[in-house]
């Protein structure tokens, strides 16, 4: 069972991609961080909260057949590298997708679907996942 | 002030299930179930599917809408449905975070069998009526059940829509709304217990028609209106049969409830029932319609309102979310194996 306040602490992210931007160079981080690895020391204090679109285009895919078991019930799927019209490449599950159908350039969004949930009694884990933008 | 419909929204997960195929399993005459109810498919959730994410993406295709509106600026937000993901935690405040609402506002879910949707609007005109907020939101939608076999089972489907409720650049208004509520038990579901009951027949003459009736009529007096005076009518939409006789009982042509009457196609979406009718409406609509609203919950009541499309609609940016045509279109059937393991109704090992 994960940590329901480390959960709730990746909220921002999971729901609304909420990212961060170095205001040193401009470059656009998912999952947001705190220091910007190409500035380095110039960038503490000046990575601020960036929202990453939630449109894109499939950077690439795999189709998974062996799942974990929280995705048991979704096999087989897709899981997608997303590039956002940011410029970031985000990974997620793509769903609602005609599986013979995906491509490379597919324009993609990401909506709120669940993750996986701590069994029958415990939170459920809600964050994003990409369906195809049509 | 004016108060009304500011934007709206729907969703309608993509899968699909027919009559036949539920009747094959359970050994009876299911197309024959589906023509007297007249369902020809119902919608099912994906495995990943519940109140929450259906209910946040009405409401976020509700906001891509009003790219003016600052979601900070929405002070209530109330999800109604009798199937949110938790017996306690609020689906509101989930939904709120996920439009970025949050936090200096009010939230609540809020359940009336298949009318907390039209609940969640009256709240909200009245928060707004007030001053007390400058938006409210109101989102109607389930995942609803029906116990495997039952008549239910046959037409419990999913689905929702969000509404902006407000007074600035309203695309509707609400010239006026009023509710007829009694204490009448035609259906229920106990606390802990995974399917509904309901009194067959008894739902229908003394709790679904007996509500709206009253309620609309109630209405029309107040309104000092007839049927003729508008262009489309929506009623709750438990199959499609009553719906279309209620509308003849009130005197309402079938012309009028068509575009609003979905359930032909996506089943009893319960809380999501009016306000996707609606919505399909509001799809369609033109400056100077009147629209004539009838919700129905059962354990009972009716919401009824009196609706008028202005001017803003010709403004309103329509066109950033799908209209419901679009999101209804390319659906993908399941067998009933499918439909089991997407409804949570197989019991797995721990």
């Amino acid at each position: 069972m994960s940590s329901v306040a480390r959960e709730w602490r990746e909220i921002p992210g999971r729901y609304n991609l909420e990212g961060s931007k170095c205001e040193c160079c401009g470059k656009v981080y998912f999952p947001k961080r705190d220091f910007c690895p190409k500035c380095r020391r110039e960038s503490l204090g000046k990575v601020s909260k960036h929202k990453i679109d939630r449109k894109g285009d499939i950077f690439s895919f795999s189709i998974i057949h062996e799942a974990p078991e929280c995705n048991d019930f979704l096999k087989p799927y897709a899981v997608v590298f997303v590039k956002t019209k940011d410029d970031v490449l985000i990974a997620g599950q793509l769903v609602d997708a005609d599986l013979d159908k995906i491509q490379i350039g597919m324009p993609v969004r990401a909506v709120l679907r669940k993750l996986d949930s701590d069994g029958a009694s415990g939170v459920i884990h809600y964050g994003f996942k990409f369906v195809p933008d049509v | 002030m004016d108060v009304g419909i500011v934007s709206y929204g729907a969703y309608v997960p993509r899968f699909r299930i027919r009559p036949e195929e539920i009747g094959r399993i359970w050994g009876v005459d299911g197309k024959g179930m589906g023509k007297g109810l007249m369902i020809n498919q119902k919608s099912v959730p994906g495995c990943d599917e519940d109140v929450v994410t259906i209910a946040t993406e009405a409401a976020r295709n509700m906001m891509a809408r009003v790219p003016g509106v600052d979601p900070k600026d929405i002070g209530a937000v109330y999800v109604g449905s009798e199937s949110h993901p938790y017996a306690v935690k609020p689906t509101a405040s989930i939904v709120a975070e996920a439009i970025e609402a949050t936090p200096d506002m009010t939230a609540v879910d809020m359940e009336f069998a298949c009318k907390a949707g039209t609940a969640g609007i009256q709240a909200c005109m009245g928060l707004v009526g007030a001053g007390m907020v400058r938006y409210g939101v109101a989102i109607g939608a389930d995942t609803s059940q029906g116990a495997p076999g039952d008549a239910l089972e046959y037409s419990a489907s999913a689905g929702g829509a969000s509404y902006l409720i407000g007074s600035e650049n309203v695309i509707a208004k609400i010239n006026r709304t009023l509710s007829f509520t009694t204490d009448t038990p035609d259906f229920w579901r106990r606390e802990g217990q995974p399917y509904p009951l309901h009194g067959g027949r008894f739902t229908g003459e003394p709790a679904y028609f007996k509500h709206i009736t009253s309620a609309a009529k109630k209405l029309l007096a107040a309104a000092g209106a007839v049927p003729s005076d508008y262009k489309y009518a929506v009623f709750h939409q438990p199959n499609g049969k009553f719906p279309t006789r209620v509308a003849g009982m009130l005197g309402f042509l079938p012309e009028q409830i068509e575009t609003g009457l979905l359930t032909p196609s996506i089943g009893n979406t319960y809380s999501g029932s009016v306000p996707l009718g609606l919505a399909a409406v509001l799809d369609k609509a033109q400056p100077g319609d009147r629209i004539f609203v009838t919700s129905y919950g059962s354990g009972a009541g009716s919401d009824a309102f009196d609706i008028t499309v202005t001017d803003a609609i010709k403004s309103y940016k329509r066109e950033n979310a799908p209209t419901l045509e679009k999101v209804l279109a390319n659906p993908v059937y399941l067998d009933y194996g499918l439909y089991a393991k997407h409804k949570g109704k197989i019991i797995m090992s721990e």
